[in-house]
């Protein structure tokens, strides 16, 4: 399976990437995607709030191979010819995007489905940090949601491992 | 010696990005007791959710440390 894992702060090009995972190679009959973006609104306790920018902050070594035993981890669950992650660091502005999930297969149900777990794993497991600055010009660490454990753990119980 | 690590909000909290350590505890959990027991802001920070690392890879509070390790102390995940 071939795999393309990037950790950067330039903006990514969805079709450019699309094109390049199933370049010349036709066993490939499916390809999902997924793009998270920079949202204007988020929810603290019960307040709505809009953020101005958002910074992540990540571990540079550790979130590479984290990244990998994930894409590892899809690759052992379904038939994929190629997967692509890129995942943006540093500051981003509204909706920028943040992160891109591409799964290739020959068909759409295994591309489905590794796009989904990958995005799950990945919001759970991969050391990533966003901070938000409002526009009073205060900061704050997002925290981590509860839904996001359980969408991983709907795939596997407790880890990757 | 071992070379801890602090990220993001606890990095914040802490006031310090990480430190270096000649006298460790057998095992990461026994370190992050250690940590937490300096009370104040390390206490605090300590006390709540923290996933904990050696070499970069995921552990549980039992992994044993060795000399050369590269300890981390991480908030909760948010990317993606």
């Amino acid at each position: 399976m071939r795999r393309d894992i990037r950790v950067q702060t330039e903006p990514f090009d969805v079709g450019e990437e699309t094109a390049r995972l199933s370049a010349g190679d036709f066993g490939v009959g499916a390809v999902a995607s997924f793009v998270g973006l920079v949202r204007a609104h988020n929810r603290v306790g019960d307040e709505q709030a809009e953020i101005e920018t958002m910074t992540l902050e990540h571990y540079p070594g550790m979130t590479e191979k984290a990244l990998g035993r994930i894409v590892d981890a899809a690759a052992e669950r379904w038939p994929l010819q190629a997967v692509t992650v890129i995942h943006r660091v540093g500051e981003l502005q509204l909706g920028e995007p943040i992160v891109l999930v591409l799964t290739a297969s020959a068909h759409r149900r295994a591309a489905f489905e590794s796009c989904q777990f990958i995005m799950d794993i990945l919001k759970t497991e991969a050391p990533f940090w966003k901070k938000e600055r409002l526009p009073d010009g205060k900061e704050r660490w997002v925290d981590a949601r509860e839904s996001d454990g359980k969408a991983a753990a709907r795939w596997l119980g407790d880890g990757v491992e | 010696m071992i070379q801890v690590r602090y990220f993001a909000r606890l990095r914040d909290q802490l006031g310090s990005p990480g430190e270096e350590m000649n006298e460790f505890p057998p095992t990461i959990g026994e370190l992050a007791e250690r940590l937490a027991a300096r009370g104040g802001n390390w206490a605090e920070a300590l006390g709540g959710t923290v996933l904990m690392a050696i070499n970069q890879e995921m552990v549980g509070p039992d992994a044993p440390l060795k000399d050369g390790d590269e300890v981390a102390f991480l908030p909760p995940v948010t990317g993606g």
